[in-house]
């Protein structure tokens, strides 16, 4: 008996370490899920269609999201990220189409979707209430919704509201307010959890504390579907990103190959003749070297500059304007 | 929970409890004479003042605060949890009732302390009473979730709701002796329930001799059940039927 324990223990110790050693190194593991073809879709959109009388708000979506990704879609407004979004947490209609959610129609009411919802979680894109209760009666309110609950003060943590927890969700400030939101969100342990313009409002420091939040819960197997107006926030979080305008998807990409930004030009800048020279080029290294030749020593100010994401996203939103 | 976040609310706590008992206080010292032998107007005006406190706390207080919780995304984001409904109306109903309760004993309190007021002694009137209560605040509470559909926005709900509300108390008669009312006032208010369930609350407040002064000479509790279940029933079908948890 005492063996058996012994070993179980070993071997608990054993997957918690492989598990942190997994976590630090985040960007492979995020590139296994990227890679990985053979895992199953969380998310299946084919064809989507919704219209709002004559206008066409989406417009032939197609998109597969698989299971234990992070997932942005991005997208200047206007474009039908939300739409989308609220058509997946079955709040909207569709036009036209077919969209799959944890194997399951949205669209669905009664019980079966009860069910279906009780393994979802929705970050709205705003919400606006002065609610008179507690950040900790209001969590601990909604925990009562969920068949299996997450611990009321462990979330509260978790999304950084300890010091709130007593304060009315009413006197909270916007970035807090969206806290509460992420908390309610995340409360009753979702396979998959919805977020529309999360972290906006945050300060640097919450954003930061809020990725490493969302890369905690996709350690642990929960699938993200996201959608950001920042740039940075999908670098740093998605294992792939969408970007849609006028309702349709452009491109799905991990971060760093949209847009072709691998073998997009780079811009190299430096000071010469009083001047601050530029020149772009997609073959930076021989260009250097022809600089480095000119100058006979340090090129002063010298800057290599490879398109951000950002860069790459105006430009594909430019262009299909 | 509901009843909670109402109680958080000062404003609403104190105009959806106390205002009766103000205008309790405002009407019984204005009018202190006597309707009929043995009957006061504080008397005559607390049975109103119960009746229309159904309709305030269940169809006015909701269709004000759904609309409000609709455009604010409250509504919306319970939508997508798992749960159902019934059980929000079942919240709402539950908050009405408890409301109501708390009102009425502050009213009865009040009344008794100042004005004189009669409490009914016998058990019949006061199993009228709870039935009436009951099946008013049911009632209250479906045609406030049925009407909040009506305003198109949080912040134009008060406006739309609350003169429909006082036409409906001064038509019904609960500021006025209703028999006294023009006739054709007394039988537009008969097509709701607010007239009916004044009258069961003069049945219940009200000495069996002022029954004869009814327009119709005698209390027609029968005929109010009916009407205030109807009521209920259409209250209810529509209610579900045009829910919705959000604006769009």
């Amino acid at each position: 008996m005492r063996e058996v324990l012994l070993a179980l223990f070993f071997l608990r110790g054993l997957t918690a370490l492989f598990l942190q050693f997994d976590f630090l190194n985040e960007d492979k593991v995020r590139q296994d899920v990227a890679m990985s073809t053979n895992t199953k879709p969380a998310i299946e959109i084919s064809g989507l269609i919704k219209r709002y009388g004559q206008k066409v708000a989406v417009d032939g979506i197609d998109l597969t999201v698989y299971q234990g990704e992070i997932f942005a879609l991005l997208g200047p407004n206007g474009a039908g990220k939300t739409t989308t979004v609220e058509i997946l947490e079955g709040f909207r209609n569709l036009s036209g189409g077919k969209v799959s959610v944890l194997d399951f129609d949205p669209a669905t009411t009664g019980e079966a979707g009860r069910k279906w919802r009780n393994k979802i979680g929705i970050v709205l894109q705003s919400t606006t209430d002065a609610a008179d209760l507690s950040v900790q009666e209001t969590v601990e309110h909604f925990s009562h919704y969920y068949e299996n609950p997450r611990n009321v003060d462990e979330v509260i943590d978790e999304v950084g509201l300890r010091e709130k927890a007593k304060e009315l969700a009413r006197n909270l400030s916007g970035g807090q307010r969206r806290r509460l939101d992420v908390a309610l969100g995340i409360i009753g342990s979702p396979e998959l959890l919805f977020l529309d313009e999360p972290t906006t409002g945050f300060d640097p420091e919450a954003r930061r504390a809020f990725w490493d939040l969302l890369n905690k819960l996709r350690s642990e197997g929960t699938t993200i579907f996201l959608t950001t107006h920042y740039l940075d926030e999908a670098e740093a979080l998605a294992d792939r990103v969408g970007v849609i305008t006028a309702g349709k998807i452009i491109e799905i990409a991990t971060p760093a190959t949209l847009g072709d930004r691998g073998n997009a030009p780079a811009r190299i800048t430096w000071l010469e003749n009083g001047q601050m020279q530029e020149l772009e080029t997609s073959e930076p290294t021989a260009e250097l070297k022809k600089l480095s030749a000119r100058f006979d020593g340090e090129i002063p100010q010298l800057q290599v500059i490879r398109p951000n994401l950002e860069d790459i996203y105006l430009r594909m939103i430019g262009e299909n304007r | 929970m509901e009843v909670k976040v109402f109680m958080r609310g000062r404003e609403s706590v104190v105009f959806t409890l106390l205002f009766p008992v103000i205008l309790l206080f405002i009407f019984g010292s204005v009018f202190q004479n006597t309707i009929a032998p043995g009957v006061t107007f504080s008397q005559y005006f607390v049975a109103g003042m119960i009746a229309s406190g159904l309709v305030n706390t269940g169809f006015q207080q909701l269709a004000i605060t759904i609309p409000m919780e609709r455009e604010f995304g409250t509504l919306k984001r319970l939508r997508g949890r798992p749960i159902s409904v019934s059980a929000y109306f079942i919240g709402k109903a539950y908050l009405v009732t408890i409301l109501m309760i708390l009102q009425t004993a502050l009213l009865l309190g009040f009344g008794a302390a100042f004005f004189g007021l009669d409490i009914p002694t016998t058990s019949g009137k006061w199993i009228t009473f709870a039935w009436l209560i009951l099946l008013g605040s049911a009632c209250s509470t479906v045609l406030g979730i049925a009407f909040s559909v009506v305003p198109k926005s949080g912040r134009g709900a008060s406006a739309i709701v609350s003169p429909i509300v006082i036409i409906l108390q001064f038509f019904s008669g609960v500021f006025f002796v209703f028999s006294e009312l023009p006739i054709w006032m007394q039988q537009f208010a008969a097509l709701f329930p607010l007239k009916w369930l004044t009258q069961g609350m003069r049945s219940v407040f009200l000495p069996e001799s002022f029954a004869t002064q009814e327009v119709a000479g005698n209390w027609e509790l029968g005929r109010t059940a009916i009407i205030l279940a109807l009521w209920l029933i259409i209250g209810l079908i529509v209610s579900i039927k045009t829910f919705k948890w959000s604006e769009e």
